[in-house]
């Protein structure tokens, strides 16, 4: 369940169990809601209570995230997680003294209502930053919102980059930062030298993009064409027999590997009919983009055993920090009551949801004030002793270096960490395979630019 | 046994070591260094004394030093351990020849064959000379001939082509191709050149199986496929079919019985020593049948009751309580929920050289049939299904018959719903249990029974068939996702010809 899950239930590949439109009908009703009158006119209103308000008024944020639909499952332990992260700032005394008041809305994994929801945000709650989003398909959606308005995102999710927003603070990890790594370890002596790449993924813009750009990456290393095989699945893809079927074949006599980026529901068919055709992680590894321990809670692990997956951060990382974090989040979820409670895990997303709060608290308490603008260049260059050890955002492009880590899934759902990235890896928005020519820079650039 | 073992494959070793014909790996020691020596001298930085010492520790090591090597290995440099981990994976799959279970027997043959070590070439022909089990024993060889092909002797690699040629192994195709190559090459040797000849051969024989194993795997797909589209259509050939109720929650009773499957597997859990959780299984299928039935019962009594023969009423409705039902389980259950297949529903049964089937599918077929002829037997050999035939033929006969007709319509609902709730429960050996699954189906169940023709169960299945194989056949060479563009497709031209389905029923619709 990456990064992108469902993006589009409308892609034009939609194969007949794509029954989503019933619901986005649904969704038509109440869309007409969508109080635009009201708006204005409460814009007014809170714009003559704010130059009212007194110092000590609390300082609103919006929590962007599903909460019911498909990608609720995702998107809940990201409100819980930033909701936690507030309480934190709050009990050390807020923000510039002031308090945080969360203002939390539910988008319903629809990515319009993504757009609706955020301009109510922005000019009806007039909150001073949104945390918020996961598929790429609803960060588009609200893209335009937030350029308009001159709002602030941070956005927590991996992604496939090629974007490069004065708006948004991208906390997850861009294509270099997570699937080229990945790969590049696939290929070194370590991760076992592997010579030939399979790249299996759902229809639609992360995989594509992703795989457009690992498969420039494989040629520019000089792996033959031949070696490269590249396929998708429609959304909720349930019949893997002739994929796995071409996986052993493409397999046979050593040296391959799949590259994963299924997504949702798909994963489980997947890995049942891979381990059920006799194939190991031995013979050829999958290497996922999408699976993490929180997806992994209710899955049947033992298919998925020995496997592999990239990201910067894991539950099981040991540092002091992060054993207080993963603590503090079953705490959390305990105390209010969340489903499942004690059983709760963290992983990447969450813990990229986790430090974006607080990076935004740094970044107002150096500008002293709540100004998108102020704030925006506070922001650059700030550090926070995140979890998974300390990240820096960068000085320009509004993405964040961190570590990357591969881990190999163990029976229990968690991750045992087998490379680590030689200190943080900076983010490229813009893949030198694919883009070469273009960089992603706001301070001595007007965002995307051309490299001379 | 094992012991003796050891021995031989020690002697064979040194008279191999005798002909230098190991000179492609550096275990080419005719003085063996003691082991305690050894040990201290693999972490050396000298890379001659380091591999002679690795080549000592292979000739002598065995399962009881992994621990000691792991401890060597945390503590050393990276190119050290390195260079240590190839020895450990070497020294861990020469034990496990001997393990006593085959699939473990059969992987370290794998992964010895991939390793390039040629000093495991012993090793694994005096396993599979003592091996009983048949694809095992095709394992080692297979992995023993893929390691003669980096000897240096020209003899043994004439001989090993030829055993993978006539192991149909598809293992052999990336090394033989590039024989072939080097053979082909300007500045060839005769030796090359004869091998580059015998590697075509070879080749060819194991492409020439390769087909005839694809075709085989295809069809085996294509009927798996299948049998899954007829188990998810039968329940909705009978609701829809023959009482002509558009259910369109449907799809959420099967997802009713995929969890009441997850609920029994849970239970096990909870009460039951862990010995008796492969029995779950089992279990759940009367318990995903009754619950399904008995929702599909509720729905009938409380909403499609008052709708017969309102179509449309009855698809809103119905669609309301699917959105109803699929929101209460993602409530009560969450995404997060899995089914753990049992034991003996893993893994698969290796039948031919590349043919593969599994178990969870070889028993969907097999419960397809079940099911079918089931549905069969109620319903045109027994008083309940002459009934049930009745009243969907003319309703206001037979009830001038006096046959009851609500409850005939009530049983038949809750019929069909079990049938569904069936489906659910044999899903959860294909993908994930979760609130969505019903959709998942629902769609390819309607295209099955309307493209097989309404009210005719023979429709159904050679329907399921010929969607299931097609799809089979037509995704290799296109894609998932246009193959399935592609039924798509092929089915509404073929509704254009004949739009009442494959199996029409002849003369007047008796309920029309």
């Amino acid at each position: 369940m990456s990064a992108e899950l469902n993006d589009g239930q409308h892609h034009l590949t939609a194969g007949p169990e794509e029954g989503q439109s019933r619901r986005d009908f649904l969704v038509q009703g109440s869309k007409t809601a969508a109080s635009i009158g009201i708006a204005a006119l409460l814009g007014n209103l809170g714009h003559w209570a704010l130059s009212y308000a007194a110092d000590k008024e609390p300082v609103k944020i919006g929590v962007l995230h599903s909460l019911s639909g498909t990608m609720a499952i995702s998107e809940v332990s990201l409100r819980d997680t930033v909701l936690m992260a507030v309480e934190e700032i709050n009990a050390k005394g807020g923000v510039m003294g002031r308090q945080i008041k969360p203002v939390v809305v539910d988008p319903a994994s629809n990515w319009d209502l993504f757009a609706e929801k955020a301009k109510q945000l922005l000019l009806q709650d007039k909150v001073a930053v949104v945390f918020g989003c996961w598929t790429s398909v609803s960060r588009k959606s609200v893209l335009p919102v937030f350029e308009k308005n001159n709002g602030l995102l941070f956005y927590p999710v991996q992604y496939e980059g090629e974007e490069c927003s004065r708006n948004v603070f991208y906390t997850g990890a861009a294509v270099n930062q997570q699937a080229v790594p990945a790969v590049e370890y696939l290929m070194s002596k370590e991760g076992g030298g592997y010579k030939k790449f399979y790249l299996l993924g759902t229809d639609y813009v992360y995989p594509r993009t992703t795989n457009k750009i690992l498969r420039a990456m494989l040629l520019a290393k000089k792996v033959p064409e031949a070696n490269i095989m590249e396929e998708y699945t429609p959304f909720h893809h349930q019949d893997y027999q002739t994929i796995v079927g071409k996986i052993k074949k493409f397999a046979a006599g050593g040296g391959a590997a799949v590259i994963s980026t299924i997504n949702g529901d798909s994963n489980v068919p997947f890995y049942k009919e891979f381990a059920n055709q006799g194939l190991r992680a031995e013979d050829a590894p999958i290497m996922a983009f999408s699976v993490a321990e929180d997806e992994l809670r209710g899955m049947d692990t033992t298919t998925l055993v020995g496997h592999l997956a990239a990201w910067n951060y894991y539950q099981s990382v040991d540092t002091p920090q992060n054993k207080k974090f993963v603590a503090d989040f079953k705490a959390y979820c305990k105390k209010n009551n969340l489903p499942d409670g004690e059983k709760r895990v963290t992983d990447d997303p969450i813990e990229a949801a986790y430090f974006g709060v607080h990076v935004w608290k740094q970044a107002v308490e150096k500008a002293g004030a709540l100004e998108v603008d102020a704030v925006r260049k506070a922001v650059y260059g700030q550090k926070f002793l995140a979890p998974g050890g300390e990240i820096m955002m960068d000085t320009g492009n509004h993405h964040t270096h961190k570590p990357v880590l591969i881990g190999e899934i163990l029976k229990d759902g968690q991750f045992k960490v087998v490379s680590r990235s030689k200190g943080l890896v900076k983010p490229e928005p813009w893949s030198e395979y694919t883009n070469p020519e273009k960089g992603c820079d706001w301070t001595s650039h007007q965002g995307t630019y051309q490299k001379p | 046994m094992r012991q003796a073992a050891m021995v031989w494959a020690v002697i064979l070793c040194l008279a191999q070591a005798g002909t230098s014909a190991l000179a492609a790996d550096s275990s080419a020691q005719p003085v063996i260094m003691p082991l305690e020596q050894a040990l201290t001298q693999i972490t050396s930085e000298d890379d001659t004394v380091r591999d002679t010492a690795l080549a000592a520790v292979i000739q002598q090591g065995d399962a009881t030093l992994l621990p000691r090597l792991d401890e060597i290995r945390a503590g050393a440099e990276r190119p050290i351990r390195l260079a240590i981990k190839p020895v450990m994976d070497l020294i861990r799959n020469r034990s496990n020849l001997d393990d006593p279970a085959s699939h473990v027997r059969r992987s370290a043959a794998t992964d010895l064959g991939t390793s390039g070590r040629v000093v495991a070439i012993p090793w694994l022909e005096a396993a599979a000379a003592k091996e009983d089990k048949k694809w095992v024993r095709y394992t080692m060889q297979e992995a023993a001939a893929l390691l003669k092909l980096s000897l240096n002797d020209q003899a043994s690699k004439l001989e090993a082509i030829d055993t993978l040629g006539a192991l149909s192994s598809q293992n052999g195709v990336p090394a033989l191709q590039e024989m072939m190559t080097a053979g082909r090459a300007s500045n060839s040797t005769d030796a090359q050149k004869e091998l580059a000849k015998r590697s075509s051969a070879a080749i060819e024989r194991i492409e020439t199986w390769g087909a005839w194993s694809n075709a085989i795997e295809t069809i085996f797909r294509g009927i798996s496929l299948s049998s899954i589209l007829l188990i998810m259509s039968v329940g909705l050939a009978i609701v829809f079919g023959l009482m002509g109720v558009i259910n369109m929650a449907h799809g959420e009773l099967m997802m009713v019985g995929a969890y009441a499957t997850f609920l029994t597997q849970e239970l096990f859990k909870s009460l039951l020593p862990p010995a008796m959780f492969d029995y779950y299984f089992a279990f759940a299928l009367p318990v995903a049948f009754v619950l399904a039935a008995l929702s599909g019962l509720i729905l009938e009594a409380t909403v499609i009751r008052f709708l017969y023969g309102r179509p449309l009423e009855t698809m809103l409705a119905t669609w309301g309580v699917s959105l109803v039902l699929m929101q209460a389980a993602r409530v009560y259950f969450g995404d997060l929920t899995a089914v753990v297949a049992p034991g003996w529903l893993s893994g698969g049964q290796q039948v031919m050289v590349g043919v593969f089937f599994p178990n969870n599918r070889l028993f969907i077929i097999a419960l397809s049939i079940i099911c079918v002829l089931g549905i069969y037997g109620l319903l045109f050999r027994s008083n309940l299904g002459l009934r049930v035939r009745a009243v969907t033929q003319n309703r206001n006969m037979s009830a001038c018959l006096g046959i009851p007709t609500r409850k005939v319509d009530a049983y038949t609902f809750a019929f069909g719903s079990g049938l569904a709730g069936i489906a659910g429960w044999a899903l959860t050996l294909i993908g994930n249990v979760e609130p969505g699954l019903g959709q998942n189906y629902i769609v390819d169940s309607f295209m099955v029974v309307v493209t097989g023709g309404v009210g005719k169960l023979a429709g159904t299945i050679v329907a399921a068939l010929g969607i299931g194989g097609l799809n089979k056949v037509l995704e290799p060479s296109l894609g998932a996702v246009y193959g399935k563009v592609c039924i798509l497709v092929l089915v509404i031209l073929f509704l254009q010809w004949r739009p009442s389905g494959l199996f029409a029923i002849k003369g007047r619709h008796a309920d029309s």
